[in-house]
C-alpha cells in the first residue's frame, strides 16, 4: 500500500507529508537555538557591569556574509519558481548560485574562526598585558603583532570596544620572552563567555549551514534525477529543504546584530 | 455491512501489492515498517528497563546491607568494573554511577520509548487506518539513533572513571567537575538520543495530521491517539533546550568553556576556568525539558488505559472530550511549570509563587482525566482479564502519585520535603505502578494483534498480583522515610545520619526508619522475582499462546482491531473509512454491544 500524499497535498489540511514534517522540525530547531539565544541573554545579564566584550569580531565581513545568506535565500526560491515553471536549466543555474553562497559563506566564517585561534592575550608578570596575533612562536620567546594594554586599559577596554579594530592603535611588533609570561590564551572558546557563546552559537549555526548545503548539493547532482520520473514530488523537495535554508538565513540575520553589532 | 476488511489471512503474499519477500535484514532489522520498528522498539526498552531495575537492586543492598559485599554479583562487579567495586562492595563513586545511570536508562531508554515509540509505532498508524508511517525511513532512523544512543550510555560504564556519577540531572558544575570520561559519554549519548525522540515526534504528529483515514475527524480519534499527538509536541519542543544544554555542557567539558561555571569556582579537576557561567541556567534548561517529561511518561499510559477502560467496561469513555481538552491543557502548561525543581535554589519567592501557582493549575487537568477514567467505570460490567487489572490498579497507583507531588508543588512544604525519600517515592508512584503497569497493561491488550495468540491469563494475573503487591511494599515505606529526612542519594542509607545521632538530640532518623531500607530492599528483589512470570510469558506465548479466533479478539471498537492478524506490510486490505467515534458500545438497539468505527 502506498503512503498517500507524499506529493500531492492532502485536501482538508492543504499540504503533503514533507512539508507538515519540515515545519514541525523547524519549530523543533527555533527551541535549540531559542534556548542558545536566552543562554546569551542570561550570560550577558549576569556578567559584571562593564565586562562584556565589545568589538572583538570584524563587522565587516559579518555583515558580507548576511549578504551572501541574503542572496542564497532569494535564489532558493528562484530554483523552486523555475521548477514550477518548468525550467529545469535554471533551477540548476539558481541552486548553484545558492551553493556558491553557502561556499563563501563557510569560507569567511573559517577566516574569522582562525583570526581567533591567532589571536592572544599574554600576561606579563610585571602586570602588563599584549594583545595581538601571533607572528612566531619559539621555545624561548613569543612575537606577536599587536599592543600593551594596561591593567586598566583592559578594564577599560570592554566599555571602548576592542582596539584591534579601530585605526588610530598602532600594531607593532612585541616580542616577549616565555620567562616573563605569567599566563597566555588565544581567543578561543575558553577565553571568556563572550567567545564560549560565540563559538557555540556560529559553530551550531555553521553546522547547519553545511548540512543544508550538503541536501542541497545532492539534490542539485545526483538527486536531480528525480526530476526526469516525478517532477512534483522534486519540486516539493527542493520546497523543503529550501524552507530549511531560509531558517537558517533567519538564524544568521538574529545571529549577526546580536553578536557583531550589540 | 463492510466489514469485508475483517477477516482472518491465514497466509500472507495474497494481496496483489503486497512487496517481494524482504531478505532476514531488511524485514527485522533494518525495516521501515512501523511494526516492526514497534515491535524493535518495545524489545529494546524493556531490556532497558531491566537494566536499569538491575542497578537498582544492588543499590539497593548498599542502601540496606552498606560496606557488605554484594551477594551473587559482588565477584562479577569487581572483576567487570575494578577498583569501584573491590571486594565486590559498592563504594560512594559506583553508587553514584549507577544511581545516574538507573534514572537516565529508566527514563530515557526505558519508559520513553516503550510508550511513545513503541506503543506509538505499533499502535498509531492502526488506530488512525494509515498504512505506515508518514516517513518510514525517518522511523527507521529514529530506531537507530536510539540504538546507538543506548550503547554508547551502556560502553560508559567501562571508561576510566565509570559512568556519569551526577545524578539524571547532571547539575554542572558537580557533572562537569568529577574527573569522569562518563559524563562525556553520557552528553553524547543524550544528544543522540534526543536526535531519536526528534525524528520521531516530527514522525507522529505528520502521520496523525495527514494520514487520517476517510471520515477519521480530530474528534473521532481514540484517545491514545490523543494523547500520543500531545506527547509528540512535547517532545518536540521540550527536548531541544536539553541539547542545548548539553551541548554547552560538552563545551564545558571538552573546550574548557565556562557556561555553567561561576567566576571564582576553583576545583583541582577543572584547572583554569575563564568563569562568568551560571549554575542555575543549566537547572533552568534541564527542567525545562525535565518537567515536560513527565508528562511524555505519563500521556502515552492514560492513553492505553483509556483504551482498555473502554474496551472492558463495555460502554462508552465518560467525558471524552473533556479527556481531550485536558491533555491538551496539560500539554500547554506543562511548560509553565519546571522551576518547582528548583525552589531551593534561592531564585527568588516571586519567581517561586509564580511556578507554585502554574503547578497546583496544571493539576486541574490531571485530575480531570483521573475522574473521567474513573467514572467510565460506573455502571459498567466490568471484565477482568489481565490488561483490565493493570490499568484499573494504574488508577490508584497515579491517584497516590500525584496527590503526594502537591506537597512538594508548593514551595512551603516542598523546603522540607525536597531531596528526600520521599520525593522517591512521589515520582516512582508516577512512573512505576503508574505508567509501568500501564505499559504492562497495553502489553497484554495488543499482544493477540502482534502474534494472533493471548499471553496466558493465569500467569498474567500472578504477575499483576505480585508486582502490586511488592510495587507498594516498595514505595510505601519510602513516604515515611522522607517526612523523618531521610535523605536521597546516599550510599549508606542515610546510616551515617543515625549514627550521628547523640542522645539527647532530636532530628537524627530513628532505627526504625534504618530498619525499613531492609524491608524495601526485600520487596524490590521479590518484586523482580515477580517479573519472570511476565518474561517467560511473554516469550511462551509467542508460540504456544491460546491462539485467537477473529481478528477482533477484544471485540473492540477502534481500527487496530479491523486489520488482519498479525498485520501485513501495509496493515489493512482495504482502506478503512470512519463512520463513527472510537468508544461506540453497548449502542442501543444494536445486535452487538460494540460497533466498530468503521460500521455504517
Amino acid at each position: 500500500m502506498e503512503i498517500p500524499y507524499t506529493a500531492e497535498s492532502r485536501p482538508d489540511t492543504g499540504l503533503y507529508n514533507a512539508k507538515v514534517g519540515i515545519w514541525l522540525f523547524l519549530a523543533s530547531e527555533v527551541m535549540l537555538f531559542g534556548a542558545l539565544f536566552s543562554t546569551y541573554i542570561l550570560l550577558r545579564v549576569g556578567a559584571d557591569p562593564g565586562k562584556w566584550p565589545h568589538g572583538l569580531l570584524n563587522v565587516n565581513l559579518g555583515m558580507i556574509n548576511t549578504i551572501v545568506l541574503i542572496c542564497s535565500s532569494i535564489t532558493v526560491v528562484m530554483a523552486w519558481a523555475s521548477l514550477k515553471l518548468n525550467n529545469f536549466g535554471k533551477f540548476k543555474m539558481f541552486q548553484a548560485i545558492t551553493l556558491l553562497c553557502a561556499v563563501i559563506f563557510v569560507g569567511i566564517k573559517s577566516y574569522e574562526y582562525h583570526d581567533k585561534f591567532t589571536h592572544y592575550e599574554i600576561q606579563l608578570k610585571d602586570g602588563r598585558v599584549v594583545d595581538g596575533h601571533m607572528k612566531e612562536q619559539t621555545k624561548d620567546q613569543v612575537t606577536v603583532s599587536g599592543h600593551y594594554l594596561h591593567t586598566e586599559e583592559a578594564g577599560a577596554e570592554a566599555k571602548e570596544g576592542h582596539s584591534h579594530q579601530t585605526a588610530e592603535v598602532k600594531h607593532e611588533e612585541i616580542t616577549v620572552k616565555r620567562d616573563d609570561i605569567k599566563y597566555m590564551e588565544n581567543y578561543g572558546p575558553w577565553h571568556n563567555t563572550y567567545m564560549a557563546i560565540y563559538f557555540t552559537l556560529t559553530g551550531l549555526h555553521a553546522l547547519h549551514v553545511i548540512g543544508g548545503a550538503l541536501v542541497i548539493g545532492f539534490l542539485w547532482g545526483p538527486g536531480s534525477k528525480m526530476w526526469r520520473t516525478e517532477p512534483e514530488r522534486f519540486t516539493n523537495r527542493i520546497e523543503v529543504s529550501g524552507l530549511f535554508w531560509h531558517f537558517v538565513d533567519l538564524v544568521w540575520i538574529f545571529l549577526f546584530p546580536v553578536l557583531y553589532l550589540l | 455491512m463492510s466489514n469485508a476488511t475483517s477477516h482472518a489471512v491465514p497466509h500472507a503474499g495474497v494481496h496483489a501489492d503486497h512487496h517481494e519477500e524482504l531478505g532476514f535484514f531488511r524485514k527485522y532489522v533494518f525495516s521501515t515498517d512501523h511494526k516492526v520498528i514497534g515491535i524493535q522498539y518495545g524489545i529494546t526498552s524493556l531490556i532497558f528497563l531491566f537494566i536499569g531495575f538491575s542497578l537498582m537492586m544492588m543499590m539497593r543492598w548498599s542502601i540496606a546491607y552498606p560496606g557488605k559485599a554484594v551477594p551473587l554479583v559482588g565477584p562479577l562487579l569487581e572483576k567487570v568494573l575494578g577498583d569501584v567495586a573491590a571486594k565486590g562492595v559498592i563504594s560512594g563513586d559506583l553508587y553514584n554511577s549507577f544511581g545516574a545511570m538507573h534514572g537516565t536508562i529508566m527514563i530515557f531508554l526505558g519508559i520513553v520509548p516503550l510508550a511513545f515509540a513503541a506503543f506509538g509505532n505499533f499502535v498509531v498508524p492502526l488506530q488512525i487506518g494509515a498504512p505506515d508511517m508518514a516517513f518510514p525511513r525517518i522511523n527507521m532512523a529514529s530506531y537507530q539513533a536510539y540504538f546507538v544512543g543506548g550503547i554508547v550510555m551502556l560502553v560508559s560504564f567501562f571508561v576510566p572513571g565509570g559512568a556519569a556519577q551526577a545524578g539524571w540531572t547532571s547539575y554542572s558544575p558537580l557533572a562537569t567537575s568529577i574527573p569522569t570520561q562518563g559524563q562525556t559519554y553520557w552528553l553524547i549519548g543524550m544528544v543522540l538520543l534526543i536526535t531519536s525522540s526528534l525524528l520521531g515526534a516530527v514522525n507522529f504528529l505528520a502521520t496523525i495530521i495527514q494520514l487520517r483515514a476517510p471520515g477519521m475527524t480530530w474528534m473521532r480519534l481514540p484517545f491514545f491517539v490523543w494523547a500520543q499527538f500531545v506527547t509528540g509536541f512535547l517532545l518536540l519542543l521540550a527536548f531541544p533546550p536539553l541539547e542545548a544544554a548539553g551541548i554547552m555542557q560538552l563545551m564545558d567539558k571538552v573546550a574548557h568553556t565556562s557556561f555553567f561555571l561561576p567566576t571564582g569556582l576553583q576545583l583541582t579537576s577543572l584547572g583554569h576556568i575563564s568563569g562568568g557561567g551560571s549554575p542555575l541556567l543549566w537547572q533552568h534548561l534541564f527542567w525545562f525539558l525535565g518537567h515536560p517529561e513527565v508528562y511524555v511518561l505519563i500521556l502515552p499510559a492514560m492513553g492505553i488505559v483509556c483504551e482498555i477502560i473502554a474496551n472492558n467496561t463495555r460502554k462508552p469513555i465518560w467525558g471524552y472530550k473533556s479527556l481531550v481538552y485536558s491533555s491538551l491543557v496539560i500539554g500547554f502548561v506543562s511548560f509553565i511549570v519546571w522551576a518547582h525543581h528548583m525552589y531551593m535554589t534561592g531564585m527568588g519567592m516571586k519567581i517561586s509563587t509564580f511556578f507554585q501557582t502554574t503547578t497546583m493549575i496544571i493539576s486541574i487537568p490531571s485530575v480531570i482525566i483521573l475522574t473521567c477514567l474513573f467514572l467510565s467505570l460506573w455502571g459498567g460490567s466490568i471484565r477482568f482479564n489481565t490488561p483490565m487489572l493493570f490499568a484499573l490498579a494504574f488508577l490508584p497507583m497515579f491517584g497516590i502519585g500525584g496527590l503526594t507531588g502537591l506537597p512538594l508543588g508548593f514551595n512551603y512544604s516542598d523546603i522540607h520535603l525536597h531531596d528526600t525519600y520521599y520525593v522517591i517515592a512521589h515520582f516512582h508512584y508516577v512512573v512505576a505502578p503508574g505508567t509501568i503497569f500501564g505499559l504492562f497493561a497495553g502489553i497484554y491488550y495488543w499482544y493477540p494483534k502482534m502474534t494472533g495468540r493471548f499471553m496466558s491469563e493465569f500467569w498474567g494475573k500472578v504477575h499483576f498480583a505480585t508486582s502490586f503487591v511488592f510495587m507498594n511494599l516498595v514505595f510505601q515505606p519510602m513516604f515515611a522515610q522522607g517526612m523523618a529526612g531521610m535523605l536521597r542519594r546516599m550510599v549508606d542509607g542515610g546510616a551515617n545520619y543515625a549514627t550521628a545521632n547523640t542522645p539527647g538530640t532530636t532530628g537524627g532518623l530513628s532505627d526504625t526508619m534504618i530498619h525499613t531500607n531492609q524491608t524495601i530492599s526485600m520487596a524490590a528483589w521479590c518484586l523482580a522475582l515477580a517479573q519472570v512470570p511476565f518474561i517467560i510469558n511473554f516469550f511462551l506465548s509467542i508460540k504456544r499462546g491460546k491462539k485467537v479466533e477473529s481478528d477482533n479478539p477484544w471485540q473492540a471498537t477502534t481500527l487496530e482491531w479491523q486489520t488482519p492478524t498479525p498485520p501485513p506490510h501495509g496493515n489493512f486490505v482495504k482502506t478503512p473509512i470512519v463512520h463513527r467515534g472510537p468508544y461506540e458500545y453497548s449502542v442501543p438497539g444494536r445486535s452487538k454491544d460494540f460497533t466498530p468505527q468503521t460500521e455504517a
